[in-house]
């Protein structure tokens, strides 16, 4: 192929580039006007032809254009990184073209014919999306059926949470060792209360909200959150007892772990549902909200011990070794020598980890408790906003898109910084 | 001695809670079903289930058991997961490999690819294709067929099945050219290590693959016959597609989100694996006279896949459990079938969730089990 079209190059590489670009060009040309005007400027040739003029034009273009050294630097680039053999020109051919012909589709329903005033489903007369439908039910897919007025419960919690999140990095040098203490046990306990007390109410005035009114992207966060800050400490316990050299421990550990690893977390939740309330005393009662965040926690704690465990074992045996001909015992060697260590090494696992728990919350929807997902089962199924599951799904796409690109570059990011510390 | 107490005393607390946990949940779990009227067993498997199904791969209906409810809802999990591993390792290899190519679209195209589907939740996909994407299909009167014999329609995806005549002799040529291909594999490789010969193993064994089924058309009496899915009028506006084989909606969409979500994650693993090959392999394999397509074949592709395999199947384990996403838009999966509609009809709790859960332990621990050995076995043997 290539020898065969390199018989039509003339010899001068000038002409060659002006012949190849202006094939090139036109080729481009006419996929854009096609698809953004509509306007077909090679319908004189026959069926097929028509259809893939464009790929074959710019094809022979590029094959003009290859050549090992130009002079001039666009070329040289193009060559390098989009034009440095037949197939790779043909692929590159077909992104681009796969590009321009999906902007305007997409742009058209997206931005140009779609609606956004309004607050009826009248609103909505163009062929593009119905953004007016996300901006009726935005409180919803966010709060869930929680009171409108009291939204700022929930805002204000959220803040409260993450500031306090935040203060371990304002410790003063000789607070610095109960940072892990402050971390593990009292910043859960606060969180809790903060999150029980202002968001459920019931006490300080506060109008007691019930669990099935929660939902929406903000029962997402307090799931994942507390199903985070409630497995770390138990995941770290399992992954000791894994390592550990008593065989009881070690197997009651590895039994556990293994278990949770090997079951789907939708059964797990069912478990939580329909099997958890026969294990418990009969006039026991254990808000469904409650169970979830308890399965969800024991399910991931498995998940998490495996990542600490990967921690500890990437630390050097001289660590333990050194510790121990200090003196130190068991409890003592771990806590001021091994996890301070293993536990820095983790964060970007940790970070993964609560990644995937981000993505799995909405499967609570499952078990009837309507997170987003559950929300735009709820609105798509309303008899005055039928017709828009496309826009409901689109928009949870992209929100959880953000968060979870955002984290996943975040954890990254601590990895590769960790990587060069070491 | 004073050692000894001293391991034997959190062993002792271990198992002493343990057993405390249990024996709470099942005191619990007796008073609670003895007050329910419920007692435990498993002879409601007997029972007649007198439910229905969608879509089964044996036959199946109302009057079989739960048993056999079982048996056929864990079959469709094992094809979506089976449908979805093919899909997600296609797709995986070739968004892996693109994202090394020094082509700058491709790679970008690619890491971009990888981005998009990972960081959107399994079931919102899930959700986008079943309830959004697939509805905007046409009716099945309006539908254009698809490589001229199938229809994907807004009910389904129809395509032709296949009617054999003599299957068993069909299948024994297959079997037969399985065989003779492991032997001819395993004599050339000794041939090679007595000789030196290379026999074309490859061409050899596509010939066979071809010839013997070949023959078994034109000797052994084994016919093929399609059956076309036609368009049948039901109603004035109701129309319906018969013959063939009916895939459902349901089936289409979580095959579609399961690959595109898994292929996400089998190309990081590609990726990682091609990556991990040092470039002083691939020049002193050079060095030594081989040619680019035997040092694909037998430096690079080994050492890669002792990479890529373990970390891979990883993924085949998630994706074989993630597939129980299925009971949320009703494909009649092991989860849904057992664990919701068997569930609710004989409020057998404990049984079911258990069984449910047993059966994707042991999937889990099988695979697991296999892989370590397989890990043994591809293990570097250092002398």
């Amino acid at each position: 192929m290539n020898i065969s079209l390199s018989k039509i190059k003339t010899s001068n590489p000038i002409t060659n580039i002006y012949i190849g670009s202006f094939l090139l060009s036109l080729a481009i040309f006419d996929v854009f006007v096609y698809s953004f005007f509509d306007l077909n400027i090679t319908s004189f040739l026959p069926g097929n032809l028509n259809l893939f003029f464009p790929l074959i034009i710019g094809f022979i273009g590029l094959s003009f254009i290859r050549m090992e050294y130009s002079g001039i630097k666009l070329v040289d680039n193009i060559n390098k990184h989009i034009n440095p053999s037949n197939f790779n020109a043909l692929l590159t051919l077909l992104i681009i073209f796969t590009i321009l012909k999906a902007i305007p589709p997409a742009l058209s329903w997206m931005v140009l014919d779609a609606n956004i005033s309004g607050d009826t489903k009248a609103a909505c007369t163009g062929t593009g999306a119905c953004w007016t439908y996300i901006k009726v039910w935005f409180k919803r897919f966010m709060y869930g059926m929680y009171p409108n007025e009291l939204h700022w419960r929930i805002n204000s919690a959220f803040i409260l949470v993450i500031a306090l999140g935040f203060v371990g990095y304002f410790f003063k040098e000789n607070l610095k060792k109960y940072l892990a203490l402050y971390y593990v046990v009292i910043y859960p306990i606060i969180a809790f209360l903060i999150i029980y007390y202002l968001i459920s109410g019931g006490a300080f005035g506060l109008v007691w909200v019930e669990t099935g009114a929660w939902g929406g992207l903000s029962l997402t966060f307090i799931v994942s959150f507390f199903c985070l800050i409630f497995c770390f400490p138990l995941g770290m316990i399992l992954a000791l007892g894994r390592r550990s050299n008593l065989p009881a421990v070690k197997y009651v550990s590895i039994c556990y772990i293994e278990f949770w690893r090997g079951v789907p977390l939708i059964t797990v939740l069912f478990m939580s549902s329909v099997m958890f309330p026969m294990f418990l005393p009969e006039d026991f009662f254990m808000d469904k909200l409650v169970r979830v965040i308890i399965a969800i926690t024991l399910f991931e704690a498995a998940y998490c011990a495996e990542v600490i465990r990967g921690g500890l074992q990437a630390l050097p045996r001289g660590q333990y070794d050194a510790a121990k001909s200090l003196g130190m015992g068991y409890w003592k060697m771990h806590i001021f020598v091994i996890l301070p260590q293993a536990l820095k090494l983790v964060i970007p696992g940790i970070a993964n980890t609560f990644l995937a728990l981000v993505k799995d919350t909405p499967l609570i929807f499952v078990v009837g408790l309507a997170e987003i997902a559950g929300m735009l089962a709820l609105a798509k199924t309303n008899p005055k906003w039928l017709g828009f599951a496309m826009e409901g799904y689109i928009f949870a796409a992209i929100i959880f898109w953000i968060i979870c690109y955002a984290m996943s570059k975040y954890s990254y990011n601590l990895e590769q910084k960790y990587k060069t510390e070491r | 001695m004073n050692n000894k107490i001293k391991k034997l005393i959190p062993q002792i607390l271990t198992i002493l809670f343990v057993i405390l946990i249990f024996g709470f949940f099942t005191i619990n779990a007796q008073v609670n079903m003895d007050n329910r009227g419920i007692d435990f067993g498993f002879g409601f498997l007997k029972q007649e289930a007198s439910f229905d199904m969608q879509f089964t791969l044996l036959d199946y209906d109302g009057q079989d058991s739960y048993a056999w409810a079982y048996v056929v809802a864990l079959l469709n999990t094992l094809l979506v997961s089976f449908l979805g591993i093919i899909f997600c390792t296609i797709l995986g290899v070739i968004i892996g490999v693109a994202r090394l190519s020094q082509n700058f679209l491709i790679r970008n195209s690619a890491a971009w690819y990888v981005e998009f589907f990972r960081n959107i939740p399994l079931l919102l996909q899930i959700f986008f294709w079943y309830y959004a994407a697939l509805r905007a299909l046409p009716l099945p009167e309006t539908a254009e067929p698809w490589f001229g014999v199938t229809y994907m329609t807004i009910k389904g995806y129809y395509i032709p099945s296949m009617i054999w005549e003599n299957l068993n002799v069909f299948l024994s040529c297959l079997i037969a050219a399985i065989v003779s291909i492991i032997f001819i594999r395993i004599y050339a490789r000794k041939l090679q290590e007595r000789e030196g010969k290379q026999l074309p193993v490859f061409y050899i064994s596509i010939g066979l693959l071809i010839i013997l089924p070949l023959l078994s058309f034109l000797i052994g009496g084994v016919k093929l016959d399609f059956e076309l899915p036609v368009l049948k009028q039901l109603a004035q506006t109701s129309f319906i597609f018969e013959g063939g084989i009916a895939l459902p909606p349901e089936l289409i969409a979580l095959v579609v989100a399961l690959s595109l979500y898994t292929s996400t994650f089998v190309a990081e693993c590609v990726r990682a694996g091609i990556q991990g090959i040092s470039k002083g392999q691939k020049e002193a394999a050079a060095s030594v006279g081989l040619n680019p397509n035997q040092i694909l074949k037998l430096v690079i592709m080994p050492q890669a896949l002792r990479i890529i395999i373990p970390p891979t199947t990883n993924q085949y384990l998630n994706l074989t459990k993630n597939s129980s996403l299925a009971a949320a838009i009703a494909y009649p999966d092991l989860v849904l079938v057992f664990a919701g509609t068997a569930l609710m009809q004989t409020g057998k709790a404990i049984e079911i969730v258990g069984i449910t859960m047993l059966t994707y332990l042991t999937i889990s621990l099988s695979i697991a089990a296999l892989m370590n050995w397989y890990n043994k076995r591809i293990e570097i043997k250092e002398k």
